[in-house]
């Protein structure tokens, strides 16, 4: 055990960040090997909340085991049942109907925005910056309020079933989300006043943490985390799902692979799904929200694999089936995990400081790195 | 590259390989000691390039294992899936972590989800399990544990 | 008018009529001691609630409103929770300075309180190196962190106690520099003797852009000396979870906490006797008529009001500054404001020579 040794032989110093520690945002326990403050070593252990949720799939019919996985990424809940959803629907080769399709997206992209909103609090909040955190709640607050209307919920939505959505939008919803689409525009230049011109920020982030295009591919790293190292990997433009191949929007890459980059990635994202939501909030085809499948789901014998642009990166999931009406193995290539497995790269040689720093620019959703 | 240039690129390298079309992408079936020097010329092929492994994970079909690495190049932008069987009773397999580092933390989720042995991995140990769980491989299909339970 | 001199003075009289001198001078120093206590509690209350109400007011909420009007009792309640609460003692620690080090804490800020001038003729020690004093005493602040660091057992707490030091050690030096150019150009290290020669204007407008200077470095300089954010190293509880009182509790903690903020009310009120006057109304050079109609408002409402700008200044950067990093920390002590405050020193020098003052 880790935690009974003090000093490495070196008489380096070793401490365990978490597995309860507020930098971690959650159950993640880093065993850090220090020389007076300089990183040598970043060990994760992780599984302190794992549930497992792969072997509890096995034993869920595939109407169910969607639900499960809103526990996985619980910050963007949706883009998960998406690609289980997305995922199930390749099996069944059913067609989703349009308006489905455009209302799919455009949960989506709410949910990014407000992923990455908490991920912009919880950074500030990390690198020291209280106030930012509840800034970028006050306009959370309102996608959340949109979602609750709409889906029975504000967290985990569970709206999308095989074959669509699972009920129809709220009326108010176009209203609501242009009033939203309002706010954003006015509070964003706020985000920039607060923190991306400050100093301190600049400072902190810029040069730390630095991952090259080609470690970020080794390490599997995807979503914002690679594009902040001019890696081209929006599953949205590469392998375009649902509506996005006809949608105009810009995959924002960042070359400098520091914290910076990733958190200018962060921003320029949510200015894009800002742009995808106008383009479609006026134009949600009518007709069925919802295609007809039968009531009990059996998929054929065979292996399919979704892959979907959560806020956090490529989500893949891969349902093995034997053509029953459970799944007979899935697997969810979380984006968290792999990500996660670059911080030792990133972090050695840096300051303790800067480590919270990189994991803030990271966005670890620790249930979605243990699953 | 298409598949039917990648079947006959790959049977180039690798006259042993079988193929199967049936799913999304070109699935290649290997015998697990071709594995390493196969995934280096994957890796390294000028013409192949996948220098990106976005999924690994292992399947038990209570006869045997059969570890799955999806494999895709970011500068191709084409994807295959390779399959290689494991004996149930001994599954070992070369470890990849040192051509595609992501790898390291997937290899060490299937040596303690399902058992199965990565030679030469720097550090196999166990990532997500507590201390004490060496032994019982909760993955495979005849796991019951009364006491932490996982089925539903 | 009613000011505090007044009363100090009817007390003394009262207890020389009354008592013999020596007596009377050791119930004059019991009612000083428990004055200090007092105003240390309230000040700590007063401070924690403000504290409170400004982060709520910077971070659109609303702060605590449930304890009393206005939430304005919300301290007084969490100081019984702190005095209910179990101080406990790790098992690994140096048990004897591990209960020390929040009594020094509080005992330097204490002693720091004596040479202040609360209002016109009065304070408690009409010290005639009061600046010196206090330089030397503040000093003393940085032991009770390194004690209760060090005596903690606890990793988090060692690198937050080093980096305390590091850091207060660094800052100390900016900040002795900045009070020496006022120094300089009062010609006496008594406080009394400073805020008297501000009647004609305090030194922050009549020393010129140099004692601006001197102003804006003290101002960085201080928050770094009393660990506030941005320069909440030795805490920095999104690294070091809570820096050297991560292993405090109950009292012990409240007394860090208490000591922290009385810091932050010292600093203040040095900042505002040495640059803005102390008690000595608003008097722009020999406008008399301004400057008799200022002398209606109370010194020690002066005193109070300037302390407490300051204290809201600190604040207002706490809400809205992210941390440095330790390096970037000290590369701005020592890089920066060292020979910033070394060549505004030579400036303030040569002003006060050549008599370019108001």
């Amino acid at each position: 055990m880790v935690e009974e040794i003090g000093t490495t032989e070196e008489g380096d110093l070793i401490i365990n960040v978490g597995p309860q520690h507020p930098a971690t945002h959650g159950v993640l326990h880093l065993v850090i090997t220090l020389n007076g403050e300089t990183i040598k070593k970043v060990e994760p252990h992780l599984g302190y909340i794992h549930r497992s949720i792969e072997k509890m799939c096995e034993s869920l019919t595939y109407r169910q085991f969607i639900y499960v996985t809103s526990r996985m990424d619980y910050l963007s809940a949706h883009i998960n049942n998406h690609a289980c959803a997305l995922c199930v629907e390749k099996g069944l080769q059913v067609e989703i109907p349009p308006r489905a399709q455009v209302i799919r997206v455009l949960m989506d992209e709410l949910t990014r925005i407000a992923s990455h909103e908490l991920w912009w609090g919880a950074m500030a909040m990390d690198l020291g910056a209280f106030t930012p955190f509840f800034h970028a709640f006050r306009e959370r607050e309102t996608i959340n309020d949109i979602m609750e209307e709409t889906c029975g919920a504000r967290l985990t939505m569970n709206y999308m079933v095989p074959g669509g959505v699972m009920a129809d939008l709220h009326p108010n919803f176009q209203k609501k989300v242009k009033e939203f689409i309002t706010l954003y525009k006015l509070k964003i230049k706020e985000y920039d006043e607060l923190v991306t011109g400050n100093i301190i920020f600049q400072n902190r982030m810029k040069g730390v943490g630095y991952l090259s295009a080609e470690d970020a591919i080794s390490y599997g790293c995807t979503g914002p985390t690679a594009r902040g190292s001019g890696v081209s990997c929006d599953i949205r433009k590469l392998y375009p799902y649902e509506v996005y191949d006809k949608l105009e929007f810009d995959e924002v890459l960042e070359t400098e692979g520091d914290s910076f980059a990733r958190y200018m990635v962060r921003l320029g994202e949510m200015n894009q799904s800002i742009k995808i939501i106008e383009q479609l909030i006026d134009n949600i085809p009518e007709g069925d929200f919802q295609a007809k499948t039968k009531v009990v789901l059996k998929l054929p014998k065979g292996e399919f694999y979704s892959r979907v642009e959560t806020a956090r990166g490529e989500l893949g999931v891969y349902i093995v089936s034997e053509g029953g009406s459970t799944p007979y193995r899935i697997k969810f290539r979380s984006p968290g995990f792999s990500n996660l497995s670059a911080l030792d790269h990133m972090a050695r040689g840096h300051l303790l400081g800067d480590l919270v720093a990189m994991m803030g620019t990271l966005d670890l959703v620790i249930p979605d790195i243990d699953r | 590259m298409e598949n039917e240039e990648l079947k006959t690129t790959i049977t180039a390298l690798l006259p042993s390989a079988t193929f199967e079309e049936d799913g999304e992408w070109l699935n290649i079936n290997i015998e697990s000691k071709d594995w390493l020097p196969f995934a280096q010329q994957l890796r390294k092929g000028d013409s192949l390039f996948f220098d990106y492994l976005f999924c690994l994970t292992c399947i038990d079909w209570k006869t045997h294992l059969t570890m799955v690495y999806h494999l895709s190049s970011t500068k191709y932008r084409h994807n295959i899936v390779v399959k290689s069987k494991l004996d149930s009773s001994n599954p070992e397999i070369e470890t990849v972590s040192n051509i595609w580092r992501t790898a390291d933390f997937h290899e060490r989720e299937v040596y303690e989800m399902f058992g199965v042995n990565f030679l030469n991995h720097p550090d196999l140990r166990l990532l997500i399990l507590p201390d004490g769980w060496e032994g019982k491989k909760p993955m495979l299909k005849d796991f019951e544990d009364p006491i932490n339970m996982i089925k539903l | 008018m009613w000011n505090f001199s007044n009363i100090a003075d009817s007390i003394h009289k009262w207890l020389n009529l009354t008592f013999s001198p020596t007596l009377a001078t050791i119930i004059e120093m019991v009612i000083v001691g428990v004055c200090v206590i007092g105003l240390f509690a309230v000040l700590g209350l007063v401070l924690v609630i403000m504290e409170r109400k400004v982060s709520a007011w910077m971070q659109i909420r609303l702060g605590p409103n449930r304890v009393g009007p206005k939430g304005m009792f919300q301290s007084l309640a969490d100081t019984v929770k702190l005095l209910v609460k179990e101080g406990m003692t790790p098992t690994g620690a140096d048990k004897f300075l591990f209960n020390l080090a929040p009594y020094i804490a509080l005992i330097v800020a204490m002693l720091l309180m004596a040479p202040l001038a609360f209002a016109k003729d009065f304070q408690m020690w009409d010290l005639n190196i009061g600046v010196l004093y206090i330089a030397a005493i503040s000093s003393v602040s940085v032991i009770s962190i390194l004690m209760a660091g060090w005596s903690s057992n606890n990793k988090y707490s060692l690198m937050g106690a080093m980096r305390s030091g590091a850091q207060i050690v660094s800052y100390e030096l900016s900040a002795g520099f900045s009070v020496l150019s006022v120094v300089v150009l009062a010609g006496s290290l008594n406080l009394n003797t400073i805020i008297q020669s501000q009647a004609d204007g305090w030194w922050i407008f009549k020393g010129h852009i140099p004692v601006f200077i001197s102003f804006i470095i003290f101002i960085i300089a201080v928050t770094a000396e009393t660990n506030r954010a941005p320069f909440d190293l030795a805490e920095a509880e999104s690294e070091l979870t809570a820096g050297f009182h991560t292993e405090y509790s109950g009292m012990k903690f409240a007394l860090f906490f208490l000591a922290e903020y009385v810091n932050v009310f010292i600093v203040c009120a040095i900042g505002a006797t040495l640059f803005l006057g102390g008690w000595m109304p608003f008097h722009i050079g020999h406008w008399e008529g301004f400057n008799h109609i200022m002398d209606y408002i109370p010194s020690s409402i002066w005193f109070f009001g300037k302390t407490f700008f300051l204290i809201f200044l600190i604040m207002w950067f706490r809400w809205t500054f992210p941390r440095l990093r330790i390096d970037q920390l000290l590369n701005l002590e020592w890089k920066y404001l060292l020979p910033i405050s070394l060549f505004n020193i030579l400036l303030v020098t040569a002003m006060a020579i050549l008599g370019w003052y108001f």
